[in-house]
């Protein structure tokens, strides 16, 4: 069964969100330095009501306010369904009502950081500003939070159980995560410039962020994007080989071979050791393929894959690859497969059709 | 590809509350009317002795003695493991016959018992805390510890929506069945009692200071409780091969959102009649074919009255026979719909149903008085649990006789 995406709202470090109409792909890239990629923030009182955005933390407005965008620009007042993904939930909440609970030793607490610390707060203030009852899901599983999200939406469409569903994904980075997910050494040492990513042949990667939400239908619709035509996952392969034949096995199912994919999107994050798996799949299944990485835009996230998503419809939509990625499809744009892995635990497979 | 007609069954349980550490105890003392709610011991914590919870009477030590985890891992991952391996031994399948095997839980703070131990010394110091106790911090990683310790490796989830995520975690199990993705889920939810969630719970003021009396017109709040649940759902063609295991089918389901208020339920229960009206649709039963309902029945104020009054609406004027075993095990959060989908499951095969513990003067605003005696011999053909949560999220299932 085809997925039609008919829309799309994402926040990230990029000008992703609320372009203009007409405006371009990925018109320019927005370069920071350091080894933290911040999502630039829109001005929340167009999508959120103000009494709404007072209470909520960044993760939370970044949220909601991509789930508004990609609705509107759908022209959808409600969903038959909402399912979130999200690996880390809402950690600025998180951290607040953990320190204030060791610091004044448990007393004189308050409920709103630990109330809005659930880890699917994003998706029920979206179903409270939408005074939606129908079905809301949140999946929180590490490198694959979206693409269980994705999977539920997939199915709900498939058992006609709705008909747009309203899907995405949001972790963001706090000083705590980052402090913390530093020591793990997941980050890069000293500063560099998100261009530089792919350059500097270390350890580690960028730490990134990003909300992203899609509308997607069993219907097709004058607006879509793109269908997405198949999601397959799995967890921790044995080694080089069994992650070639997961790969092969899933474009296999698909009735379609390496060489009918124009661009392959991968994962490649900067980190000497996890991108050997992506330089050994250039050597053998995608030998031949126009390959383009998309984590200096973002950063490293577990959820970064809807950011992925949302390139691959976009680049679909707009029939050709943003001058920033320095690369140029050979043919035109029908089949694009996003390829994934966090941390090599958690990888995960999307095939994007132009419609 | 999708088969709605296709049945689900549940082959296996396994859980671990205040009131036992396995299906056995649990059953006994549900039997006994024995509540597992005391003082506070396991946590170091300011409201020892002034507020009550629900432990699992077993140590981390002892936990992973049974196990075969290493003790220093989150609590959540121990209850966990202790649950799913119970209910993956009870199934009795092997990982040799090449079937596609699921592990999909659901926690609600993650690996937080050990974050918050973390943390004390990280605020004095960003280079200080012992990073293994933040390693597993994620409600994905818990899950991951257990998926690998019973080797599941074809699919492996969370869920996270508050109160009802092991009711979602179950139900979507049953669909990955149902859409031909695996052929065998253990599904369920696993919560240990933390400082966070304590404090969090306080800070609502819906806490009881005394053992909770659900559904009771004096009702005070709920008691916090930890534990596991987990059912082990199979396809009809696994569930072909081993008839005399299985305890029932998931016979309906259903998800919808309250949109009223992110902690308060509304006053008519719109999200929790609307998840009891969708699961008796899928299942195309009528209300007067259920049996049973173990009640969500927190022991707060809004939360009984709300789905009291759903309850009433939907179900007037046959009232089946009802009862909320929170009474016994305290509120297990992310478990809870695990724990209670077993008591389901064990309702229906045992023909039992149990006791709403401690209800003195039934609530005046409700036409229907919640069960105060356990029961036997009652025939119990379909069961509906429901787990209602923070976010407004309510999910209901539906098991029944085979």
């Amino acid at each position: 069964m085809k997925t039609f995406i008919r829309a799309t709202g994402n926040i990230s470090p990029q000008k992703t969100f609320g372009s203009e109409p007409g405006a371009s792909l990925l018109q320019e890239l927005v370069i920071q330095k350091g080894n933290r990629l911040r999502c630039a923030e829109p001005d929340y009182l167009k999508y959120i009501d103000a009494k709404f955005i007072r209470r909520m933390s960044r993760i939370i407005k970044m949220g909601t306010a991509a789930a508004m965008e990609c609705l509107h620009e759908a022209g959808i007042k409600s969903p038959d369904a909402i399912v979130m993904g999200t690996a880390y939930g809402c950690l600025e909440d998180t951290g607040l009502f953990l320190k204030k609970m060791v610091e004044q030793n448990e007393e004189m607490l308050t409920p709103t950081a630990f109330i809005q610390s659930t880890h699917n707060t994003i998706g029920a203030q979206i179903a409270l500003l939408l005074q939606c009852h129908n079905y809301n899901n949140t999946f929180v599983h590490r490198g694959l939070s979206f693409e269980s999200a994705l999977l539920d939406a997939i199915m709900l469409l498939e058992e006609n159980a709705a008909t747009t569903v309203l899907t995405g994904a949001a972790d963001e980075i706090t000083d705590y995560s980052y402090a913390i997910l530093s020591r793990f050494g997941l980050y890069k040492k000293g500063s560099i410039a998100n261009t530089d990513l792919y350059n500097t042949f270390s350890r580690g990667t960028l730490a990134g962020e990003g909300a992203a939400f899609f509308l997607l239908s069993n219907q097709a619709s004058a607006k879509d994007y793109a269908t997405l035509d198949a999601l397959y996952t799995f967890y921790k392969p044995a080694g080089a080989k069994e992650i070639e034949e997961q790969i092969a096995g899933f474009l296999k199912d698909q009735h379609i071979t390496a060489a009918d994919i124009d661009i392959v999107i991968t994962g490649r994050n900067g980190d000497t050791k996890g991108d050997t798996v992506y330089s050994e799949l250039e050597k053998t299944v995608f030998e031949k393929n126009t390959v383009i990485n998309y984590k200096h835009l973002c950063g490293e996230y577990p959820t970064s894959t809807a950011f992925a998503l949302w390139l691959a419809a976009s680049v679909i939509k707009e029939g050709s690859l943003p001058a920033v990625l320095e690369k140029s499809a050979t043919s035109k744009i029908k089949h694009l497969l996003i390829y994934n892995h966090y941390q090599n635990i958690h990888h995960s497979l999307m095939l994007v059709t132009a419609c | 590809m999708y088969t709605k007609s296709a049945a689900v069954y549940v082959a296996g349980v396994g859980v671990v509350s205040a009131i036992g550490n396995d299906t056995a105890s649990c059953l006994l003392a549900l039997e006994n009317e024995t509540a597992g709610i005391g003082h506070i011991t396991s946590l170091d914590t300011i409201h020892k002795n002034i507020i009550p919870v629900a432990e699992v009477k077993l140590d981390n030590r002892q936990l992973a003695a049974a196990t075969g985890l290493t003790p220093s891992v989150s609590r959540t991952a121990l209850l966990g493991m202790m649950a799913a391996k119970e209910a993956w031994n009870d199934a009795g399948i092997s990982h040799q016959n090449n079937l596609r095997t699921g592990f999909v839980s659901a926690n609600s703070v993650g690996g937080m018992d050990k974050t918050e131990a973390f943390f004390t010394a990280f605020l004095k110091d960003k280079n200080s805390g012992r990073l293994k106790d933040v390693a597993n911090h994620e409600c994905g990683a818990v899950t991951e510890l257990v998926a690998d310790a019973l080797g599941i490796k074809n699919f492996v989830t969370t869920i996270s929506t508050a109160c009802s995520s092991s009711a979602n975690s179950i139900f979507f199990g049953a669909r990955l069945i149902k859409h031909n993705i695996l052929d065998v889920v253990v599904a369920g939810g696993a919560d240990a009692l933390t400082k966070f969630t304590l404090n969090g719970f306080n800070t609502l003021q819906i806490l009881d200071k005394e053992f909770c009396q659900p559904f009771d017109e004096n009702r005070r709040g709920l008691n916090l409780g930890e534990g596991a649940g987990y059912v082990v759902l199979v396809s009809e063609r696994v569930a072909a091969n081993i008839k005399e295991k299985l305890y029932c089918r998931l016979s309906g389901y259903s998800n919808a959102n309250d949109a009223h208020h992110q902690t308060a339920s509304s006053p008519d229960g719109a999200g929790s009649y609307a998840a009891m009206k969708g699961a008796l649709a899928l299942s195309g039963l009528q209300t007067t074919d259920i049996s049973y309902i173990n009640l969500h029945g927190t022991g707060t104020f809004n939360n009984d009255i709300s789905e009291g009054t759903a309850i009433q609406r939907l179900f007037e004027p046959h009232y089946p026979k009802m009862s909320s075993t929170k009474a016994f095990t305290g509120h297990t959060l992310g478990a809870s719909g695990g724990i209670e989908a077993v008591f389901s499951s064990l309702a229906i095969k045992h023909n039992i149903i149990y006791p709403n513990l401690r209800l003195q003067t039934p609530m005046q605003a409700l036409p229907f008085i919640p069960e105060r005696v356990f029961q036997k011999n009652v025939n119990v053909n379909h069961v509906l649990s429901n787990s209602f949560g923070f976010g407004g999220n309510c999910s209901s299932l539906i098991f029944s006789k085979y």
